[in-house]
């Protein structure tokens, strides 16, 4: 479904007047293949290339090397009226639900705005796009009595079911979920991820869960990839890298896990 | 548009009213700029000389202290001050809010481009901006309006020039910080066109500060009308203007004190309006400033 076939990512470096700085290099030959379906964790400390990987994707960036192919297009050859058509098919929701929501909009408008741009394709009518909004609030939990709320009104966790619901909005085939539930209490932690476990067997999603929660990822993930300073130093089945980590920092990734006790 | 979303646009503006309306200050500005544009629409057709407001004189009864049949007294020609100070009104609100609408909006669409798009038209905008900002406005705008000739058009134009890179600068500041939030990341990830980013989602997020501003200078802009008008610049006489009505009178202070005093205090309750009314409308556009 997405291919990223060795991605490099260089921002370079500045000459400024006080001085210069040396380009960093956020990802080095990253490849990886997610098959549709499936959640595919990508875990890595903070600076490891892991949002950068995200922009890459949704070009919001452009890699400075290398390819990503979804459903065997790849995104810098496309126009960019194909570029926006793409955009539908692919959404992200952000790590802090508090900043990635728009505080002017009403959560009617939120959850409508990605049918508004992609009126056409999706051939929705202004009241056809808010039935369709109450449709999502409900499939995330929230009601129809929220529609016409502000963002400032709702608590973390319903930000964020507001964030999966836009995401959800123009039936996307493959949501990246960057860190989607770090900014959340614990509590409201694993009633999102059971919210995105539920969607995905619904709907058929493919999820690129991006995290530094191990447990999370042990928890909602098929296969885990783990990137360590812009490169991909361990990639296989779940539970495969947790019980049999093939590199040094693998493993003390996984050494370093807070055992708990379940019995 | 259907009935849904046409509630929701509906809800939102009641609950902005009844926020609005918990503030007697807000509402005491809202009720003073209400009576000033309404004033400014019908003035001239309730005075009660109306012969006056043109021009025309009654020497017989110069300096007439305030009374019934003249309310503000009459002034150095027998014009009925009261009819001067209502005319008036339409003068220096039309230029006033001439002057901040064609300084806002300028301003706002140059710091907006400035600031949204970055490179060589953030350099050449804002160098112009700064160009101004070496020249006092009132020094420009009398410059400008000298060359232009006397005339309310002149002057709007006159002043707005040195109005707008106020604007500019604000707004490419708001601009430069908003378009790093990630709900705008979000708006260009969903598929949204640079001009929707622009429209929907960067702007109406610094609507709060520009409304600040606006109200602000409502006030002062019409206090510089009144300036060019006093030092003789804008708006000549007999058009009755409240800074010429008091640059006339200067001279005949203390002893006819009612020629200059109303008209001051036209102006003094115009700017407390408008200032008022800006506060209020913060409280309501701004939904995280709430108290």
């Amino acid at each position: 479904m997405l291919e990223i076939e060795n991605v490099t990512k260089v921002y370079p470096g500045r000459k400024g007047m006080f001085g210069s700085s040396a380009p960093v290099t956020a990802l080095s030959d990253v490849s990886l293949s997610i098959r549709p379906g499936e959640s595919f964790g990508l875990v890595g400390e903070s600076g490891s290339g892991k949002t950068t990987l995200t922009r890459c994707i949704l070009r919001l960036e452009e890699p400075t090397s290398g390819r990503i192919r979804f459903d065997g297009q790849d995104f810098a050859t496309l126009s960019p009226a194909a570029l926006r058509a793409m955009r539908a098919r692919i959404q992200i929701v952000f790590q802090d639900p508090f900043a990635s929501l728009n505080p002017r909009m009403s959560v009617h408008d939120i959850v409508t705005e990605p049918m508004v741009i992609h009126a056409a394709a999706l051939g929705l009518g202004p009241r056809q796009r808010t039935e369709r909004a109450a449709e999502l609030l409900d499939l995330v939990g929230l009601g129809p009595q929220h529609l016409h709320r502000y963002p400032h009104e709702f608590s973390g966790g319903q930000r964020q079911r507001i964030c999966v619901a836009r995401a959800l909005a123009c039936k996307p085939d493959m949501v990246l979920l960057d860190e989607p539930t770090s900014a959340l209490d614990v509590s409201v932690q694993a009633q999102v991820l059971n919210l995105l476990g539920d969607l995905q067997t619904r709907l058929g999603l493919t999820y690129l869960f991006i995290s530094h929660d191990l447990g999370v990822i042990r928890y909602v993930c098929d296969r885990t990839a783990l990137i360590y300073r812009g490169k991909i130093v361990e990639q296989g089945d779940t539970q495969a890298v947790f019980d049999a980590p093939q590199s040094d920092y693998a493993r003390t990734l996984i050494a370093a896990m807070p055992e708990v006790a379940f019995d | 548009m259907t009935e849904m979303t046409e509630s929701a646009r509906a809800y939102a503006f009641r609950r902005g009213w009844f926020r609005f309306r918990q503030s007697s200050l807000s509402m005491l500005g809202a009720v003073l700029v209400l009576a000033i544009l309404v004033l400014a629409v019908i003035g001239p057709w309730i005075a009660p000389y109306p012969e006056h407001i043109v021009g025309g004189v009654d020497t017989a009864n110069r300096f007439q202290s305030p009374s019934l049949a003249h309310p503000f007294g009459t002034n150095e020609l027998g014009q009925d001050v009261f009819s001067l100070v209502l005319a008036g009104t339409r003068i220096s609100v039309l230029a006033g809010l001439g002057v901040v609408l064609i300084g806002t909006i300028v301003g706002t669409l140059a710091g907006a481009l400035a600031g949204f798009f970055g490179g060589w038209a953030d350099e050449v905008l804002m160098r112009l901006a700064d160009l101004k900002l070496t020249v006092p406005g009132l020094i420009l705008a009398m410059a400008v309006a000298a060359a232009l000739g006397p005339g309310l058009m002149n002057m709007i134009i006159a002043i707005a020039l040195s109005w707008w890179p106020g604007y500019a600068r604000l707004v490419r500041g708001e601009v430069i910080a908003r378009k790093e939030e990630v709900y705008v990341t979000a708006a260009r990830a969903i598929g949204a066109s640079p001009s929707r980013v622009l429209f929907r989602h960067v702007l109406p997020n610094i609507v709060s500060p520009i409304v600040v501003k606006m109200s602000l200078d409502m006030g002062f802009a019409i206090l510089t009308v009144a300036s060019l008008g006093f030092i003789g610049i804008g708006v000549r006489p007999p058009t009755p203007e409240w800074g010429t009505l008091l640059s006339v009178s200067r001279s005949y202070m203390p002893d006819f004190w009612w020629t200059a005093v109303f008209p001051g205090l036209a102006m003094f309750v115009a700017i407390f309006g408008f200032n008022l009314l800006g506060d209020g409308l913060r409280d309501v556009l701004d939904p995280r400033a709430r108290r």
